[in-house]
């Protein structure tokens, strides 16, 4: 027959809300994959108990909302909100940790403003931001350490298992400890750069931990960026910004955490590629976004080096969630062949 | 002014126009003091005497104050009355005068209190004033109290904890464990949650307000079958 010749519209749309989000989450796969290979089962074991916690809170308003339970569940929102939940929480954080932070982020600041689309704040980062207020402790001292960093293998599937759900966290004392971020924060006021990155904390750094996550999350973004899920300018506004900030005030490694560090440790890759992108609470015009990653870049750098958090992804990102809808009301395009579009907000008569 | 009944005025302050719930009135100690049952308690009671006593003395100088200055007037009464108060709550409830701290001399600007002044006292003859002032408080109270019991439920695990600041050293055994070895959720005890707490009062009374909207429509327009014909439409809700 050769060829079909079919009438236009010739395009077509294959990124139905339910395909991008399983595109999100097959993203984050590689560096859950390496989260479980350097720091152990806790991240995998807290991945599948808040995305199981998501889905069931998610359903569960959903029927009390009286809308259609199946179709909602189906557009794999909450099944990002509680990956991302599971990647960005401790890995030997109590399950009611996870717990709570997922049911919150699904009812309270998802569900409860109307649902997927509706949401002004990242649901993940508000569950992320109440524990990590709320249960100081839980969040600061339940990180795993990787191989290289502790010494010892990691621990074993069901050690993880007792430690996250039946609290035996004891078990997990040799195997935890503090984020290279946090230890460099604290150490780095009474040493200089080299006796702090010889702590047991940093053996191995660049060789194995961190940076290897970073970089996981990386590639994921970069699928994520070459399937035009999400767009270059908020992770390169970011990273940008980032890496400025942190070139003109932090040169002196003798004073402040390194470049390298603040790129490729802690949730930086994570927050550039999987949190800051997210489209619905993020800035959606094109300077806009440029303006929404560079915000979240210097607030990120200035709370991780001047407030008393050690990481701060969240923090920033729901601060800047809050100027979106400003940043988008300014950074209107104009669209080909019409005339320049109303900026600012409308005016009042 | 149409006069309202005595049961309108009670009514009025304890639920259709509630302080707390609905004129959304004296948020700043409502927000701020109500991490557990007896700090809401403590300041409930001292805010419940100073506005009933500022309606009584408002009301009784209501025809004598020019109208021009009765805001400063109406001030300084009710500054009197929470200095009373203040002293009061010194005299007998020291360790709860410490705790609440600045949130006592602060009732004088809750807006709750002027606000009934001004509304309500200033044009009404002494007893509906008096009874006023009073609902209104015991309205603000019931929140504040249910609002203190829902976070110390939720930040701390227990309940009726420190009752003994109030009512004497026997109200110690008051004091209800409901979850063992329970972590303090940090958010309850601090301000946000009290935001979060006091929105789900809010939603829910709204709710309730619908449901007996619709129960009271229902009973008034029995349907009648008969004759007419009715074009049907659904109720968009």
């Amino acid at each position: 027959m050769g060829l079909l010749t079919l009438s236009s519209p010739h395009t077509h749309g294959p990124n139905s809300t339910s395909k991008v989000m399983a595109n999100v989450v097959l993203a984050t796969l590689p560096g859950l994959a390496v989260m479980t290979w350097f720091f152990g089962w806790g991240s995998l074991i807290n991945v599948l108990f808040a995305s199981l916690v998501a889905l069931a809170s998610e359903a569960a308003v959903l029927l009390i909302r009286k809308r259609p339970v199946s179709f909602f569940l189906k557009d794999n929102s909450a099944l990002v909100t509680g990956v991302l939940l599971g990647l960005a929480l401790p890995p030997f954080a109590p399950f009611w940790v996870t717990l709570v932070a997922t049911a919150f982020a699904v009812v309270f600041s998802k569900q409860m403003y109307g649902g997927i689309g509706n949401n002004p704040f990242n649901p993940a980062m508000v569950g992320y931001a109440l524990v990590l207020v709320s249960f100081p402790v839980q969040m600061t001292t339940a990180w795993a350490l990787s191989t290289q960093m502790s010494g010892s293998s990691i621990l074993g599937f069901g050690d993880t298992l007792q430690v996250i759900f039946a609290g035996h966290s004891t078990l997990a004392d040799a195997y935890s400890g503090a984020t290279p971020l946090d230890a460099y924060k604290h150490l780095i006021g009474k040493n200089t750069a080299d006796t702090v990155l010889a702590e047991a904390t940093f053996n191995g750094w660049l060789n194995g931990g961190w940076e290897w996550v970073n970089m996981a999350f990386l590639a994921g973004g970069l699928y994520l960026l070459a399937r035009r899920i999400i767009t270059w300018q908020i992770p390169l506004a970011m990273l940008l910004s980032l890496s400025l900030c942190s070139l003109i005030f932090g040169w002196d490694e003798d004073m402040y955490t390194p470049l390298s560090l603040h790129l490729l440790s802690g949730a930086t890759m994570l927050g550039a590629f999987f949190i800051a992108t997210d489209p619905v609470s993020a800035s959606t015009t094109p300077t806009g976004k440029l303006i929404y990653g560079a915000g979240t870049g210097i607030l990120l750098y200035v709370i991780r080096t001047w407030g008393s958090y050690p990481d701060a992804v969240a923090f920033s990102v729901l601060l800047m969630n809050f100027a979106a809808p400003f940043i988008d009301a300014y950074t209107q395009p104009r669209s080909y062949g019409h005339q320049k579009a109303r900026r600012g907000l409308p005016e009042k008569n | 002014m149409a006069t309202k009944s005595l049961r309108e005025i009670s009514l009025d302050g304890l639920w259709n126009n509630n302080p707390a719930l609905v004129q959304l009135l004296g948020l700043c100690p409502l927000l701020a003091v109500t991490g557990s049952v007896v700090n809401a308690l403590g300041l409930g009671l001292a805010t419940m005497m100073v506005l009933t006593g500022s309606n009584f003395s408002v009301s009784l100088i209501r025809n004598h104050v020019p109208e021009a200055v009765r805001l400063p007037a109406f001030v300084m009464i009710i500054a009197s009355f929470v200095t009373v108060a203040e002293l009061v709550m010194q005299a007998f409830t020291y360790e709860l005068y410490e705790v609440l701290g600045i949130f006592i001399p602060l009732i004088v600007t809750n807006c709750a209190i002027l606000g009934r002044a001004d509304a309500f006292a200033c044009k009404n003859p002494l007893l509906p004033s008096v009874l006023d002032g009073f609902m209104m408080a015991l309205g603000f109270t019931l929140v504040l109290v249910v609002l203190g019991g829902m976070r110390e439920i939720l930040g701390q695990g227990v309940i009726f904890s420190n009752m003994q600041l109030l009512f004497g050293a026997d109200a110690v055994h008051w004091k209800i464990e409901l979850v063992k070895d329970y972590p303090d959720f940090l958010f309850a005890i601090l301000p946000p949650g009290a935001f979060m707490a006091m929105g789900i009062l809010i939603a829910l009374k709204n709710v309730i307000d619908d449901r007996m909207k619709q129960k009271a429509e229902a009973k008034k327009a029995p349907v009648e079958a008969g004759s007419k014909r009715v074009r049907v439409t659904g109720k968009i809700s």
